[in-house]
């Protein structure tokens, strides 16, 4: 990659730096939510640690689960909020007619994302090992392909978003927001899967995070983790981000053949 | 960043076709500008000029025919004919939420321009913009975001400039100073500048060439200072009413 590729990569998230900065409903939410996150479920694992029969810490179970969870949703909208300050500020005409490339535009968005959720995974490792004691680098070197696939899933669907955006305008960002939401069931962050009935558990596997969230769990009992697993996990995130970038692409060239690109705000040039 | 080893015209469209469903929005229209010329692209609402512009800048594909800037054409070569290109169009104002010089350095960096910590505030002083340095776009008068874009549109000293109604929300002294630094653009660098304006004053005093689009379809091209009596009208803007209005009777002459 060429010294000007990075440096239009580095104006995307440059925009970025300068949006957080400058603006206090940008900068507290990056950390202002998953930190009440943190606390509520905090004590409820601790309250859940009194009534439940001994032997089994909820802590890592629970706020475990949800500060990797939190941690995937704030790469998500990492992702698609950074796409949004251009659907907010009207600038696709601008930005799209530069040398600019589809590969830089969303490589640019990644870092920012990168940037933007790495500030809350740390005040939520922070919160949840401070305060509740949390050893979350207990976990040792499988919080690195956690992490890994949490993130890049997180990419994929954040790029997907925002294709989801650039098909159907403006307004299609309230389909976004609840992507998390709507995913969470099939992902087991609370539960084992094998609670779920059998078409659920059949759509939880082809989610990375449900691999995430057994294994999890399954080191919190004392089992082995099936590296297999993990590695399906990651393989799968890696994919879906293939198909991402892939549908992105596609729906660019789309509005670009269409006319959309030009015209954003009318939302479709039918 | 001036290409000087390149074709004699900055842009060369050949053949465009732009169509949607059964409506030709721009119908096989051939032109050039060359090197140091002005060429202004004229013609009533929705004859295809905007179209034409964002065609040149690769935001909508072309049905059929070729665009090349510098010799690039911008659909296989998209980046490096960009490269070369700039714009500023009334309906592209920057990010709002950003300030002067932060947008100028964010698309000074897209652009790759060279020694940007010197180039921002060159422009700022030449497009009367250093005391709005750190104010935010969205602040700003109609007028004065209109030479943020322009300033933004000489950020890597382009060698096609495509200005789309420049002036339509400047005073007059303020156009004429934006005019004069446009001619100068043109005059001293290697580039060329495609303008459409409703102004037909400011057509004639800026353009050396015009082109009048109907229908998608460009019906004349000359001279803006003879090409009104060559068709028989008093001036510029006679004549642009009769193309708006009686497109046939000057087709056929």
């Amino acid at each position: 990659m060429s010294a000007a590729h990075l440096r239009r990569i580095a104006a995307i998230v440059l925009r970025q730096l300068y949006l957080v900065r400058g603006s206090p409903a940008r900068f507290i939410p990056l950390f202002a939510w998953v930190a009440i996150d943190m606390v509520l479920w905090g004590f409820i694992s601790r309250y859940l640690n009194t009534v439940a029969p001994p032997g089994f810490n909820f802590v890592p179970a629970l706020l475990g689960a949800v500060l990797l969870w939190d941690f995937f949703i704030r790469v998500m909208q990492g992702v698609t909020t950074a796409f949004f300050e251009d659907v907010w500020s009207r600038n696709f005409l601008n930005i799209f007619a530069t040398p600019l490339s589809i590969a830089e535009y969303v490589s640019g968005l990644v870092l920012s994302s990168i940037l933007t959720s790495s500030v809350g995974l740390a005040v939520m490792i922070a919160m949840a090992s401070l305060v509740f004691g949390l050893s979350f680098f207990g976990f040792g070197l499988l919080l690195i392909p956690f992490l890994l696939a949490l993130f890049l899933f997180g990419i994929a669907l954040g790029v997907l978003g925002s294709s989801l955006v650039l098909r159907l305008g403006p307004a299609a960002e309230w389909f976004v927001w609840p992507i998390p939401a709507l995913v969470s069931p099939f992902a087991g962050v609370f539960y084992p899967l094998d609670t779920l009935p059998r078409w659920m558990q059949d759509v939880a596997y082809l989610l990375p995070p449900a691999y995430v969230f057994e294994s999890l769990r399954k080191i919190i009992a004392g089992r082995t983790v099936p590296g297999e697993a993990l590695a399906l996990g990651v393989g799968l995130a890696l994919l879906d981000l293939a198909l991402a970038c892939w549908v992105f692409t596609r729906v660019y060239r789309r509005a670009v053949r269409t006319g959309l690109i030009a015209r954003y705000s009318a939302e479709t040039v039918s | 960043m001036p290409v000087t080893n390149s074709p004699r015209e900055v842009l060369a469209v050949l053949n465009a076709r732009k169509v949607y469903g059964d409506l030709a929005a721009v119908d096989g229209i051939s032109f050039q500008v060359g090197r140091n010329e002005i060429v202004g692209l004229l013609g009533p609402n929705g004859a295809g000029k905007t179209t034409t512009i964002n065609m040149i800048l690769g935001v909508l594909e072309p049905s059929g025919g070729s665009i090349r800037i510098e010799g690039l054409d911008i659909t296989r070569r998209r980046r490096q004919a960009l490269q070369h290109t700039n714009f500023a169009a009334v309906y592209a104002p920057l990010p709002g939420n950003l300030t002067v010089s932060q947008n100028l350095r964010i698309f000074g960096m897209i652009y790759g321009v060279r020694d940007l910590a010197s180039r921002i505030p060159a422009l700022l002083e030449q497009f009367d913009l250093t005391g709005f340095r750190d104010t935010k776009c969205g602040l700003l008068s109609s007028g004065e975001q209109t030479r943020v874009c322009l300033a933004k549109a000489m950020l890597n000293a382009p060698n096609l400039l495509l200005l789309d109604e420049p002036t339509a929300s400047l005073d007059p002294a303020t156009a004429r100073e934006i005019r004069a630094k446009i001619r100068a653009f043109a005059a001293e660098g290697a580039g060329g500048v495609l303008w459409t304006s409703h102004n037909m004053y400011e057509v004639q005093e800026v353009c050396d060439r015009v082109l009048f689009l109907s229908h998608g379809k460009i019906l004349l091209e000359g001279d803006p200072k003879t090409l009104p009596q060559e068709y028989g009208r008093e001036n510029l803007e006679e004549l642009f009413i009769a193309v708006a209005r009686e497109p046939l009777s000057l087709e056929e002459r």
